[in-house]
């Protein structure tokens, strides 16, 4: 969707705020909030979660800091999958019991947990439409949906640097219609390209994308 | 959203309200000028996240104990230490670096680091010509196992936005002047690979041990917005 999140080259946000020493977590709230969104078992597919923090709208997605965004989405997915109601998030107790009866992670499972992740690549075969070299542009689409194709190379014209292998497609998971995996590519956009005279002529942006998103320049 | 921020306090505040008051009331000294008395209004995602704990906790969706080891590897397992140690490596090993730069799930492995966030990682050498520099303008994508949770600048839209239109200024404001020559390559993480820059090893430093060099090894030179020199002192997590 063309959402407030996909930021790449919006002007007007500010400067840059680092902090020297930076705790992990600012608030002990932020830590819980993190450690509810990974051991929550919601059984969602791949992106959905991600497609959840789009859907904020918009003056919400810039006010509210990276860990409430999390807790929104992590509620409406819960809500949405039918492991808790609005009424008992509203009133904060439980109404009716738990209905499905999803793995519950435990202290013991965390560190294999983190230790193995979630690939996201497939050993199936896909036939690539593209290879190392050849320049592609990226399609001019506008899926309401989730999807990973940055507004600012939409019907730009670059090359593919490399064939990462087969991935997940979150465009097609992120609605429940299936992983379809395809091949997913480096691609690199020169400057000018995304950005007219204003860029540098030295400098590039690699952005990763899958076969669905290109075709031939 | 169905139910909307507004109720869900309202409904919060009677629920979880009385309960957490004191535990934030302490929270917040440390941010408050004392010498008198006030009324404690609890930040508002901190009742809500408790809240929602309460719930999750008594609705058996989730473990307490599973929480507390999450947040316990991520303060302190899992951090910039990690990709400092793996950049010094590469420094002092040859042979390391070639199979960062060619393997670098497998190499990464070797020193025991990888997973979650990081399933997927390419690494990316800065040279005297070439300056790399990691963003995720979608959304927040980090190589955690080599870095672990993002900084809050990371994933600000002021990064997020500036990154890929103006690499070079954002340099700038984090102190980074680069020679007009110098290659500038931005990595979007769009897809599920995560970057790690491998930073250029300082001059000097021939005859440290790869200990030393990890104490070196900052967490802003691993996404490109910072240099190692003599006088940067590592990431401390």
């Amino acid at each position: 969707m063309n959402g407030i999140h996909d930021m790449g080259g919006i002007h007007g946000m500010g400067p840059i705020q680092s902090e020297r020493n930076e705790p992990v977590f600012h608030e002990a709230w932020e830590g819980r909030a993190f450690a509810l969104s990974m051991a929550v078992d919601g059984d969602w597919p791949y992106g959905a979660d991600r497609y959840q923090i789009e859907l904020i709208p918009p003056e919400e997605y810039l006010r509210q800091s990276y860990y409430e965004k999390w807790v929104t989405s992590l509620v409406e997915l819960m809500i949405k999958a039918g492991m808790v109601t609005s009424a008992e998030i509203a009133s904060g107790k439980a109404i009716r019991p738990r209905t499905k009866a999803g793995h519950v992670l435990t202290a013991a499972e965390v560190p294999s947990m983190v230790a193995r992740g979630y690939p996201a690549n497939r050993n199936v075969p896909a036939t690539p439409h593209s290879r190392a070299g050849q320049q592609v542009r990226a399609r001019n689409m506008n899926p309401v949906g989730h999807t990973r194709l940055p507004r600012y190379t939409r019907s730009k014209i670059g090359t593919i640097v490399r064939d990462y292998g087969v991935f997940e497609f979150p465009d097609s998971s992120a609605k429940g219609l299936g992983e379809k995996p395809q091949h997913l590519y480096s691609v690199r956009f020169a400057a000018r390209e995304l950005w007219g005279e204003q860029a540098s002529r030295y400098d590039s942006v690699y952005v990763d994308l899958w076969d669905d998103y290109l075709e031939p320049a | 959203m169905t139910t909307t921020r507004r109720d869900f306090l309202a409904a919060a505040v009677t629920a979880a309200g009385a309960a957490v008051t004191p535990e934030l009331a302490h929270a917040q000294e440390h941010d408050h000028d004392h010498g008198h008395d006030h009324q404690v209004v609890p930040s508002d995602p901190a009742l809500r996240v408790k809240a929602l704990e309460s719930l999750l906790v008594e609705k058996g969706l989730v473990d307490r104990a599973a929480l507390d080891a999450l947040i316990d590897t991520y303060e302190h397992k899992v951090g910039p230490r990690n990709g400092a140690r793996v950049v010094a490596r590469a420094w002092s090993d040859s042979a390391y670096k070639q199979r960062l730069l060619s393997s670098p799930d497998a190499a990464i492995a070797e020193l025991g680091y990888g997973g979650l966030q990081g399933e997927h990682m390419v690494v990316v050498e800065n040279t005297p010509m070439v300056h790399n520099l990691v963003v995720c303008t979608l959304c927040s994508c980090y190589p955690w196992p080599v870095l672990g949770l993002p900084p809050v600048w990371y994933k600000s839209a002021a990064y997020r936005s500036r990154a890929v239109i103006d690499p070079r200024g954002v340099l700038r404001e984090f102190g980074l002047e680069l020679g007009d020559g110098v290659e500038v390559r931005v990595w979007d993480s769009t897809a599920e690979l995560r970057y790690l820059v491998l930073p250029e090893r300082p001059a000097a430093t021939e005859k440290m041990s790869e200990e030393e060099l990890a104490a070196l090894v900052t967490r802003d030179s691993m996404v490109g917005v910072g240099k190692v020199t003599l006088q940067t002192q590592g990431a401390r997590a």
